[in-house]
């Protein structure tokens, strides 16, 4: 039972992820993209990749709040996925709109503070997908949990690169922000301890299956 | 002052004609449009106010700017638009502004002037109107030739006689929240304001403009009448203009207002003033893939520069 929930849900957050990057090639192909596609592509990529390194970040703290522990695989791959549309995103804005013309990209980026903030939130996030397999896990031991605590300072910039690129409503990107940090406060310890004493919200779901729930807790990953 | 190139200005009874040829176009592919409607399209059809004939064929190689770009086709002009006072989707305003209502329309000129004057849009085009084909780069960093009928801004400015003191002309926009749903957000100072010099205003340059490709504009474009100052980034270039007035003190926009570390008085187009956000550098023109260089005053300094020629323009963005 269990494991069919993981893996549908892992099949449903698949395909979920996925669905995005299909609508948008399909948007191109039909011109249905405004007319100015280059720029509207960059901006729903880059859309894209927050709500999913959000997603992502989200997944730690629901399992420890409620115990739905069949949701940490979601983790890794809401985070690959996240990955993979910074890297479409940052693809887009060197390649194809700059079509890596390095003289128009030195005048004009290095000297925006938006650029910066989002390349080194995409280059953060580029050895965390690297290593985020079991076998870098076991080979990084402890180093690899520190290691993917970079993770929330790439949210934290990724945040600061959509408020410093909008033209001045900021409310969406600060929507995005504000959830980086809440869901990095669940995570400092004074918080957790508060934080723990909201378990009882785990009654409100009932473990139907007692003995598959033991059972994977008795087999940490 | 350099006298405005004449390639730029079309004698009227040249571009009456060239809108005959287009309307003959327009019913030659009028068979055609079904197949056009058929494309899948999520912009709309855009209304017309002059013909029956929805003209999406105008044929914008007959239309190029001085250097000889081809002007950017009427979907593009009408589809793409930012006009806050709606939505701040640049793709949702054709939609949201369609029942805009143009019509009455009165715009009050007053202020430092001899004879303060209230004109309807029928006033408006007893100004001899002219064909002017544009570039207009927005500060968002993308371009598009425009051909706009309109008449200098200084023809208006004469018949209404600035006295002495007057030394910059201040413009607002409609200020309708049940037509202009985006002004209910108090995110920005509504109404939209924004202002010139008297010599940029006075520029033989700088229109007012009352149609796009022959057609009286669409709500979008900035219905029934707007300005259009080709060498300034395409914010300065005031949309459904109610209000003109002359002025000593040097008006705040509402852009100013907003963000005045990023948006100035001036807002001349210059590749050397750098923008937080947007590259000042380079631009995409609507329609192509690969960018251009941003041109110094937008390709207008020949006309415009020396009107700066004082001003530290690093200072006065």
């Amino acid at each position: 039972m269990t494991r069919l929930k993981k893996n549908g849900l892992l099949l449903f957050a698949h395909i979920g992820s996925l669905l995005p990057l299909a609508i948008l090639v399909w948007d191109w192909s039909q011109g249905n993209l405004t007319v100015n596609p280059i720029q509207a592509a960059t901006l729903r990529t880059g859309r894209f990749a927050i709500i999913l390194l959000i997603l992502s970040l989200a997944i730690t703290p629901i399992h420890s709040l409620f115990g739905f522990r069949w949701i940490i695989p979601l983790r890794k791959w809401f985070g690959l996925y996240a990955a993979m549309y910074v890297g479409i995103h940052f693809w887009l804005f060197i390649g194809v709109d700059y079509g890596y013309n390095l003289s128009l990209i030195k005048a004009d980026l290095i000297s925006k503070r938006y650029v910066i903030v989002g390349f080194f939130a995409g280059l953060i996030l580029l050895p965390l997908a690297l290593t985020s397999t079991r076998g870098w896990q076991r080979r990084l031991r402890k180093n690899w949990k520190r290691l993917h605590r970079l993770v929330y300072i790439a949210g934290i910039l990724a945040s600061i690169h959509f408020i410093w690129l909008v033209k001045s409503d900021i409310r969406v990107p600060l929507l995005y922000g504000g959830m980086v940090v809440f869901l990095l406060a669940l995570r400092i310890p004074v918080i957790r301890r508060y934080t723990k004493g909201l378990r009882f919200i785990r009654q409100w779901f009932p473990k139907r299956r007692p003995h598959s729930s033991s059972s994977a807790q008795s087999n940490p990953s | 002052m350099k006298k405005i190139k004449s390639s730029e200005i079309t004698p009227e009874e040249v571009y009456l004609s060239r809108r005959e040829f287009m309307k003959a176009a327009g019913i030659v592919t009028a068979g055609s449009l079904w197949l056009a409607a058929c494309r899948g399209n999520e912009t709309p059809a855009s209304p017309t106010l002059s013909s029956p004939v929805v003209d999406t064929s105008a044929d914008p190689s007959v239309y190029a700017d001085e250097f000889g770009d081809a002007a950017n086709t009427y979907e593009e002009i009408t589809n793409y638009n930012n006009f806050y006072e709606f939505t701040t989707s640049k793709t949702g305003v054709a939609e949201l502004s369609k029942d805009f209502i143009t019509s009455p329309w009165a715009v009050q000129v007053g202020g430092l002037v001899q004879n303060p004057k209230t004109y309807d849009i029928d006033d408006l085009l007893k100004f001899e109107q002219e064909e002017r084909i544009y570039r207009l780069r927005c500060v968002e960093a993308w371009s598009m030739v425009i051909p706009w009928q309109g008449f200098p801004l200084r023809s208006l400015l004469e018949d209404v006689e600035p006295m002495g003191n007057a030394k910059y002309v201040r413009f607002e926009t409609l200020f309708d929240p049940d037509q202009m749903p985006g002004q209910k957000s108090n995110w920005y100072k509504w109404p939209y304001v924004e202002g010139l010099r008297m010599d940029e205003a006075m520029n033989d340059l700088t229109l007012l403009a009352t149609g796009i490709y022959g057609k009286s504009l669409l709500p979008q474009n900035g219905a029934p009448v707007r300005l259009v100052v080709p060498w300034k980034y395409g914010f300065k270039s005031i949309k459904s203009i109610v209000k003109m007035d002359l002025v000593e003190e040097q008006p705040t926009s509402l852009w100013m207002a907003a963000a005045p570390n990023e948006y100035g008085f001036y807002a001349n187009v210059n590749p050397e003033v750098n923008h937080p956000r947007w590259s000042q550098a380079s631009e995409r023109r609507i329609g192509e893939n690969s960018r251009r260089e941003t041109l110094m005053f937008n390709g207008y300094a020949d006309e415009v520069a020396e009107m700066y020629s004082t001003l530290d323009l690093r200072v006065n963005y």
